[in-house]
C-alpha cells in the first residue's frame, strides 16, 4: 500500500497500510519508542482501505481490512484514521491470536506481581491502568492481558492507551503534553485521545510476570468491594476472553489455574483517587 | 504479485528459503486471505524458515487441526441426528478429505458441513436435522423460495448450541445449470469409511469439485480449490476413468479445465492452456502482496459469468433485479 508502518508491541507484531498518509503519521510518531517486527516479518496485516475508489478523496471513508476481519464493521471518518489503526490492530488480536489465552483486561505490574483488571467497556479499567503506569506501577496493557498457558505468566501488549470522554483531562493531569496522540471528537465511542505508555512500560514489554490478583472494577458506585468465587472469576473471564474457545483443552487447563491461584475482588469506586486507595490495601493484604 | 508466488510456494516449498522479509509478509497475507495458510504450514513444515514465521506456520497448523476435529464432530453429530432416518450420510468438500485424510485435507481451512443426501429423502432429513438443533439461516422468504425451487442444496442451517452451519445437498449443481450431473450414481459408487460415513469415490470428488469450481462459483477461494484438486487427482485410479465418469456426469469440459489449471498451477506444466485457461489463471492469481483483491474488472467479468452458467438470461435479469432492490452489491 501507498503508506506503510511496522511495528512490535510485546509478542505480536503489526504491518499496517494505509490508502492514506496522516494515520501512518500518527502511528510511526505515537510509537517511535516500539521496537521493530523481528526479521521485518509481520505476524499480521492491517489495512485501511478506501470503502469505494472514489471514498479515497471525496467524504474519505476508513473500511478496516487485514488478515482477520469482521464483515459488518463499520467504515470511519479519516479523521478517526489513527483509531481506526489501533482496532485494525486490536482485531487482528482478537480473532487471530493464539499463543496466549487472551484476557479482555488491562494489567499493571509491581514488585515482578501483576494486578489484571476485566469488566466491561466503561468500566474504569483502562483509566485506572493508565494511572497507576503513571504512579510506580509498570504499564502491561489497557485492552488485552496475555496469558501464557505453559508457564501462568502474564505477557504485556502496551498498546497506546485509548483514553475516552473524561478519562482523557484525568490523565492531562498526570502524564506530559508530549505524549498524547490528536483529540479524535465524536467517534462511535465518544471523544478518544491516545496516550503513549511510559519508557518503562515500553522498554520492559517483554518481561512476562506473575499475576496476584484479579479485579472487577466498576465506576461509579458507592465504594464497596465483594469477593469473587472461582466459579464466577472463571465464568467472566471466560465471556472477557475472544480466543477462549479456540484454544480449547489449553485455555480451559490455562484458566482454571489462574482463577485458582490468584484472589479475586469486585470493587465499586466513584473517583479514581478512591479507587486507587482501595487496590493499594487489597495489593497489601492481598497479593 | 503474492497470489502468484503462493502458488510458487505450495508448489516448491524449498523455494522458501529463498525469500526476502518484504516476500514472507506478502506470502502470509495472501496466504491467508486465500485460505491457504494452513496448507502452506503443513507444505513448509521442515523447511528452514525465518525465526519470526515459525510461530506464525505453527499457529496456522494447529488452527488447521482444530477446523478438522471440530468438522469431524459436526459430520458425528449430523450422522447421530440422522441415524434413525437410515439415510447415509456422504461427507463433501473438506469434511470428507479430513475424515479420509485425503491428501487435500492436510492443513485444509474447513467452513460449513457439507452432505449428500437422496433428494426423495429430502422431507426426513429437514425433519430429522430440525429436530436435532440445527435452524435456519436466511430469514428472507424470496432466498428460501429461491434454494427450494433452484438450488442443489437447502438453505443453509445452522447448529443453535455449537454455531455451525450445514449444508444439506440432494444433487451437484444448481437445477438451474446447464450441466446435470448424475447425483443418484455419485451416490451409489460413494465409499464406505471405517467410522460408518461415506465419502464419493476418487473420480467422483475430482468432478464435484470442478464442477463446483468451473460450472458454477465466481472463483472465490479458487485457489484453494483448485488445490484441493491438484490433490484429488493424485487419488483418481486413471486419467481414462476420470475422463469416462465425467463423460458421464457431461462434466467433460470442467474436468479438463479442472486439470490443465491444476496442471499450470501446481506442477508447472502449462501445456496445453487454452487462451481462456488464461484469464482463469489471472483470475485465480489476482491477490497482492497487502491480501487485496485485485483485477477488478476480471473479477466482475467472472461474477457475471457464474450466474450466467447458473441460469438462463431472463431468469438472470429477474433475480438480479430482485437483488438488486433489496440492497445486493456484487463486491
Amino acid at each position: 500500500m501507498k503508506h506503510q508502518v511496522m511495528l512490535r508491541i510485546g509478542p505480536a507484531s503489526f504491518r499496517v497500510g494505509s490508502a492514506w498518509p496522516q494515520p501512518i503519521v500518527d502511528l510511526a510518531r505515537l510509537y517511535a519508542a516500539y521496537p521493530q517486527p523481528e526479521d521485518g516479518i509481520a505476524d499480521f496485516t492491517v489495512r485501511l482501505e478506501p470503502t469505494r475508489p472514489w471514498r479515497r478523496f471525496i467524504r474519505p471513508s476508513v473500511f478496516i481490512g487485514g488478515d482477520h476481519m469482521l464483515a459488518d464493521a463499520a467504515p470511519m471518518a479519516l479523521a478517526h484514521g489513527l483509531l481506526a489503526a489501533e482496532m485494525g490492530m486490536n482485531m487482528q488480536m482478537a480473532l487471530g491470536w493464539r499463543r496466549h489465552l487472551l484476557l479482555h483486561a488491562s494489567c499493571v505490574e509491581k514488585d515482578g506481581r501483576a494486578l489484571v483488571m476485566t469488566g466491561e467497556s466503561g468500566s474504569g479499567k483502562s483509566t485506572l491502568a493508565a494511572q497507576l503506569g503513571e504512579r510506580g506501577w509498570r504499564l502491561m496493557g489497557d485492552e488485552f492481558a496475555l496469558l501464557d498457558p505453559s508457564t501462568g505468566q502474564i505477557f504485556a501488549f502496551p498498546r497506546l492507551v485509548s483514553l475516552k470522554n473524561q478519562a482523557i483531562a484525568v490523565m492531562q493531569g498526570e502524564a506530559p503534553a508530549e505524549r498524547f496522540g490528536p483529540l479524535m471528537r465524536d467517534t462511535p465511542k465518544g471523544d478518544i485521545r491516545h496516550l503513549v505508555p511510559n519508557r518503562s512500560a515500553v522498554t520492559r514489554m517483554d518481561e512476562g510476570t506473575i499475576p496476584a490478583l484479579l479485579l472487577f472494577p466498576r465506576f461509579g458506585f458507592a465504594p464497596e468491594v465483594r469477593e469473587v468465587g472461582q466459579g464466577e472469576a472463571f465464568m467472566r473471564l471466560t465471556q472477557a476472553s475472544t480466543n477462549y474457545v479456540t484454544l480449547g483443552e489449553r485455555g480451559f487447563t490455562a484458566l482454571t489455574r489462574f482463577v485458582t491461584d490468584i484472589p479475586a475482588r469486585a470493587i465499586d469506586f466513584s473517583s479514581g483517587d478512591e479507587a486507587i486507595a482501595m487496590i493499594d490495601r487489597l495489593w497489601e493484604t492481598l497479593a | 504479485m503474492s497470489g502468484a508466488l503462493l502458488v510458487a510456494v505450495l508448489r516448491n516449498p524449498a523455494s522458501a528459503s529463498r525469500l526476502t522479509p518484504g516476500d514472507w509478509n506478502g506470502l502470509i497475507a495472501a496466504s491467508r486471505a486465500e485460505r491457504l495458510i494452513g496448507t502452506l504450514a503443513v507444505r513448509l513444515a521442515g523447511v528452514s524458515v525465518p525465526a519470526s514465521v515459525e510461530p506464525i506456520l505453527a499457529d496456522a497448523r494447529d488452527e488447521a487441526a482444530r477446523e478438522a476435529r471440530q468438522a469431524l464432530w459436526e459430520a458425528d453429530r449430523a450422522a447421530a441426528a440422522l441415524a434413525g432416518t437410515g439415510i447415509p450420510v456422504i461427507l463433501l468438500k473438506g469434511t470428507a478429505y479430513a475424515a479420509a485424510g485425503l491428501r487435500a485435507g492436510e492443513g485444509r481451512f474447513i467452513g460449513d458441513l457439507d452432505i449428500l443426501v437422496p433428494r426423495d429423502r429430502l422431507d426426513d432429513v429437514e425433519a430429522a436435522i430440525l429436530t436435532a438443533g440445527w435452524e435456519w439461516v436466511k430469514p428472507d422468504p424470496y432466498d428460501d423460495d429461491y434454494y427450494r425451487r433452484w438450488m442443489h442444496e437447502l438453505p443453509p442451517m445452522i447448529h443453535k448450541e455449537r454455531d455451525r452451519m450445514i449444508d444439506i445437498h440432494h444433487t451437484i449443481l444448481p437445477l438451474t445449470a446447464r450441466q446435470t450431473p448424475d447425483a443418484a450414481t455419485m451416490m451409489a459408487d460413494a465409499v464406505r469409511l471405517d467410522n460408518g460415513l461415506y465419502i464419493l469415490s476418487p473420480e467422483d470428488r475430482v468432478c464435484h469439485a470442478a464442477a463446483h469450481l468451473f460450472a458454477d462459483g465466481d472463483l472465490a477461494g479458487g485457489l484453494r480449490n483448485l488445490w484441493d484438486i491438484h490433490c484429488l487427482l493424485t487419488e483418481c485410479r486413471s486419467m481414462p476413468a476420470l475422463t469416462a465418469r465425467a463423460a458421464q456426469h457431461g462434466l467433460t469440459k470442467a474436468v479438463a479445465r479442472a486439470t490443465r489449471l491444476a496442471n499450470a498451477l501446481y506442477r508447472e506444466d502449462r501445456s496445453g492452456l487454452t487462451a481462456f485457461d488464461h484469464l482463469f489463471v489471472a483470475r485465480l492469481l489476482a491477490r497482492d502482496g497487502w491480501g487485496r483483491e485485485t483485477r477488478k474488472l476480471l473479477r466482475f467479468a467472472f461474477f457475471v459469468r457464474s450466474h450466467w452458467l447458473r441460469m438462463p438470461p431472463i431468469m438472470l435479469a429477474r433475480h438480479l433485479w430482485t437483488k438488486w432492490r433489496k440492497g445486493h452489491r456484487p463486491a
